[in-house]
């Protein structure tokens, strides 16, 4: 009986897939420690515990209080990049143009702040808006063009970028190519933290965008297992053909996943930025790495809304912990390092599951043997 | 080499294990030298697995296996070539832009410095076709020959081999009734010349006609071996299913009623050549009737089927259900409005294989009132308790019953699910494409029932199959499909499959419709 329940906990596809995310983890952090040897063998261990330790490097709790504030500020568009990539991959779609859409929601949301003065819940919706446009093209071009949309969203990316360095260059400082400071310019598009400030040290960066990016996580779970469009969704997404057949439109549902994929990124952008945690640099000539970082998230996350809560947050963990390196001697790249290592790992969830699966098979077909051998001569394989 | 023994290849006790199933459980089987050995079983009987054991594809867990009484070991495809083992499969291995030559040479070619010495190959190629009576043109390409040349192909690319045992997996699914008599009598060729054949197949019929001795597996056991001169096929049926089948299918008189569809000049074009894939069809199917189209694959069936259930959109014509035009209507307008539509591929169109069998039982009705909420979501317990609903009432087997995924159900239950789910919207008209294609006697004894059951409940039914058997025995009216257009209809009472052969194959038409 204790052995049955065990069973039946490990077969569940969110143990699973747990397993599997801290497994890529462990082996993710073991290649990154084997390159930092590599490097220079003599402080490669406190390095390895640096990048672990983000935040708790500081002493004063205060002090990490504040700095674990700064790592969820960033963690907010990550997580909201890892959902647009995952909504789209439900529909069949890999959109691997999030990182433009995200690029489009900066844009939108710092020109409405900047250049437009308009008060922040506006410019959300602007970089909603602007990041779903950037989805509905792909979409459009993949329904009825059938072209792929990984290329579309690719180039699309691109033409993002140096569209929004135009769009921007307008309303950067005088001496940098970065944008005017939110909170000197427009205060009123500043998110509001609703107080949450306190609770992180009087960190000015932690807003309402953090619990904003879980809660639409969480709606995204219900959409996705619980409505008629969600079975829609994932019905086009795993068999193209069977929802057709049954009479659903899936070109419209192609456009409509992609445009909702589209504005999570944008969202995301607006998410950071609007927090005045950062400023665009209009001479960036690579498209931000969020985008892409989000794939990472995803597929760590095991394809789930609520894990990829934790595996967006882990990712942007060991990022910002990497930039406590000491950089005379590591690059602080090498956080990157060890999120593409897990990335390239992620595949390897799929392949960890068929395995533990068809172990617990095994298993499970060897203990009914026992008493079948027994007593049973003809009914043995009936379905 | 010791020829001593009767036996050109034995298999003895020979047991493979998969997770969750035991494939070949203590099977033996010995084929003697010279003769034709029929391997009988429904799918999923084991019968692939038993050939891929004697391929060397996998390794059995216990048994051995013996040539000319000597125990060998085969660990891959080439061991069993190099013992002249060689294998003609049910989809053929060939190159479709090389020639018929080219093709029996591919893997074995005779080669001086580096260049192919074609000559003797076309040689001894020529040779062997003459003797054993293999028609074909060594200089065609593969796609330009027909089906059953193709298959004469992959006998000849054994006999250069030298293979002295040889597999024919299912030989006959393909074929015309006219190609499959040829096929039979190329068999009893080879076999009076001296090759020994394992002929793998579920049709009764050809093993009775060309079988010398016949091997029976159900469920992965090995059932028995019988002569065939001293049984017959209900014996072999019982053998085959482990119960009595009715073998076909029985129905009483009904007169038709009205005219529920109504196809004319119906015009679809082709996904694969530039072409018209259905020319100027009209036809009718009425109330309380079958309307069987019968064919060989690949002559429009499957897009005269997209053009009126709406998945290809017809170039010309007009098609009309019940009196309602829905020529222009929509896939989901078509479903709504009383077409039920079992498709040819279940797999690809039929359910959505990663969905939970529930899930897949409303795919046509999702949206409804009863299973979804105003707000959009969705009503699972009500999803649930229709979905016990069904297995119960069609028997749908399954590991867990309605939250059992799709794709982990047999095939014939992944049927019954589409069947039940079709049948379940009382459509006015039920299409079905090859409904018991691939199933075991047992499942198409059941769905050839369900398709009667809605024919005599005064449905109108149009059956598209490929299987002349079904077609005689289930339809009430025949309509014989060649490239595109509907070249007779018959009356299943008055013809005879061998006249239905020559209108298939395009040597007869009569005109209809006219």
């Amino acid at each position: 009986m204790n052995n049955k329940e065990k069973q039946s906990f490990l077969s569940k596809p969110a143990v699973q897939s747990t397993l599997a995310a801290l497994l890529c983890i462990v082996i993710g952090l073991l290649v990154g420690y084997v390159a930092l040897l590599i490097i220079n063998p003599k402080g490669a261990t406190e390095a390895i515990i640096t990048i672990l330790k983000n935040y708790f490097t500081y002493p004063s709790p205060k002090a990490a209080m504040k700095y674990l504030g700064n790592t969820l500020v960033k963690a907010a568009p990550l997580l909201m990049c890892a959902l647009s990539i995952q909504f789209c991959y439900q529909a069949g779609l890999f959109n691997i143009g999030a990182a433009g859409q995200y690029v489009a929601g900066a844009g939108a949301a710092l020109y409405c702040a900047l250049a437009l003065n308009l008060p922040w819940p506006i410019c959300l919706i602007a970089a909603f808006v602007a990041g779903g446009v950037f989805g509905i093209i792909v979409g459009l071009l993949k329904s009825y063009l059938n072209v792929n949309e990984v290329i579309s969203g690719i180039m699309l990316n691109w033409i993002g970028l140096y569209s929004v360095n135009m769009l921007l260059s307008g309303v950067k400082e005088t001496a940098s190519p970065y944008t005017v400071q939110l909170a000197s310019t427009n205060p009123g598009a500043l998110l509001p933290s609703l107080g949450m400030e306190k609770l992180f040290s009087n960190n000015k960066y932690v807003t309402i965008a953090i619990p904003l990016a879980v809660i639409i996580a969480i709606v995204l779970k219900v959409i996705l297992s619980k409505t008629v469009f969600g079975y829609e969704i994932r019905a086009t997404g795993i068999a193209k053909d069977a929802a057709r057949y049954s009479g659903m439109k899936e070109k419209k549902n192609v456009i409509i996943t992609l445009f909702i994929g589209g504005a999570l990124a944008g969202l995301g952008a607006a998410f950071l930025f609007l927090s005045g945690y950062e400023q665009w640099s209009v001479t960036q000539s690579s498209v931000p790495s969020m985008g892409f970082n989000g794939i990472a998230a995803t597929f760590l996350g095991g394809l789930d809304p609520i894990g990829t809560i934790f595996a967006s947050y882990f990712i942007q963990h060991i990022t910002s912990g990497g930039s406590y390196l000491d950089k005379n001697v590591y690059p602080s790249q090498i956080s990157d390092f060890i999120s593409a290592i897990i990335i390239y790992l992620c595949g390897f969830v799929l392949f960890f599951k068929l395995h533990l699966n068809s172990y617990l098979r095994a298993r499970n077909e060897r203990e009914k043997q026992k008493p079948i051998a027994k007593a049973n001569k003809e009914e043995g394989g009936k379905n | 080499m010791a020829g001593n023994s009767e036996y050109a290849i034995e298999m003895l006790n020979i047991t493979k294990r998969f997770p969750g199933i035991i494939a070949n459980d203590n099977v033996t089987v010995q084929l003697k030298k010279g003769e034709i050995h029929a391997l009988l079983g429904e799918n999923g009987a084991g019968k692939s697995t038993l050939m891929s054991v004697l391929f060397g594809l996998y390794q059995a867990e216990e048994g051995i296996i013996k040539k000319d009484g000597v125990e060998v070991k085969i660990n891959n495809p080439n061991d069993a070539n190099d013992l002249g083992i060689g294998m003609v499969h049910q989809h053929f291995k060939l190159v479709q832009c090389f020639t018929v030559l080219d093709n029996i040479i591919l893997g074995d070619e005779t080669t001086k410095y580096g260049f192919l010495q074609k000559e003797e190959a076309r040689k001894k190629v020529l040779e062997l076709s003459d003797k054993y009576g293999l028609k074909v043109d060594p200089d065609a390409k593969i796609e330009d020959i027909t089906v059953g040349m193709q298959q004469r192909t992959e006998i000849l690319k054994m006999l250069y081999r030298d293979n002295e045992i040889l597999i024919f997996d299912e030989p006959t699914a393909v074929l015309t009734p006219a190609e499959i008599d040829e096929l039979m009598e190329i068999m009893r060729n080879l076999s009076k010349e001296g090759k020994s054949i394992l002929f793998i197949s579920h049709k009764l019929a050809e093993i009775m006609a060309v079988a010398d001795r016949c091997s029976v597996l159900r469920r992965g056991k090995y059932i028995g071996t019988v002569n065939i001169a001293d049984t017959n096929q209900d014996e072999l049926s019982r053998m085959m299913v482990g119960r009595d089948v009715q073998l076909v299918a029985t129905k009483e008189d009904k007169e038709p009623g009205e005219v529920i569809l109504h196809v004319e000049n119906m015009t679809v074009p082709s996904k694969l050549h530039h072409n018209n894939a259905v020319k100027n069809v009209s036809f009718d199917v009425r109330a309380g009737e079958i309307v069987c189209i019968a064919g060989i694959d690949g002559n429009g069936q499957t897009e005269l089927v997209y053009g009126l259930s709406g998945l290809e959109n017809c170039t010309s014509g007009k098609i009309t259900l019940s009196g309602r035009d829905i020529t222009h209507a929509s896939i989901r307008e078509r479903s709504t409005h009383g077409m039920s539509h079992i498709p040819e591929d279940r797999h690809k169109h039929g359910l959505v294989m990663d969905y939970s069998l529930a899930y897949n039982l409303v795919l046509q009705r999702y949206f409804e009132p009863e299973f979804s909420t105003k707000a959009g979501f969705l009503k699972k317990a009500e999803i649930n308790k229709y979905a016990e609903k069904l297995i119960e009432q069609y028997d749908i087997r399954s590991g867990q019953g309605a939250p059992t995924i799709a794709r982990s159900m047999s095939g014939g239950n992944q049927q019954k699910a589409i069947i039940a789910r079709e049948i379940d919207k009382n459509p006015d008209l039920l299409i079905a494409v090859q409904p018991t294609r691939g199933l075991d006697v047992g499942a198409i004894e059941y769905i050839h029932k369900q398709l009667i059951k809605q024919r005599d409940e005064g449905h109108a039914v149009l059956l598209v199959s490929l299987e002349l058997e079904e077609v005689m025995s289930v339809s009430d009216r025949i309509l014989v499909m060649y490239e595109g257009e509907i070249v007779g209809e018959f009356d299943p009472k008055k013809t005879t499959p061998e006249e239905l052969g020559l209108y298939m194959a395009g040597a007869k038409r009569q005109e209809v419709g006219a």
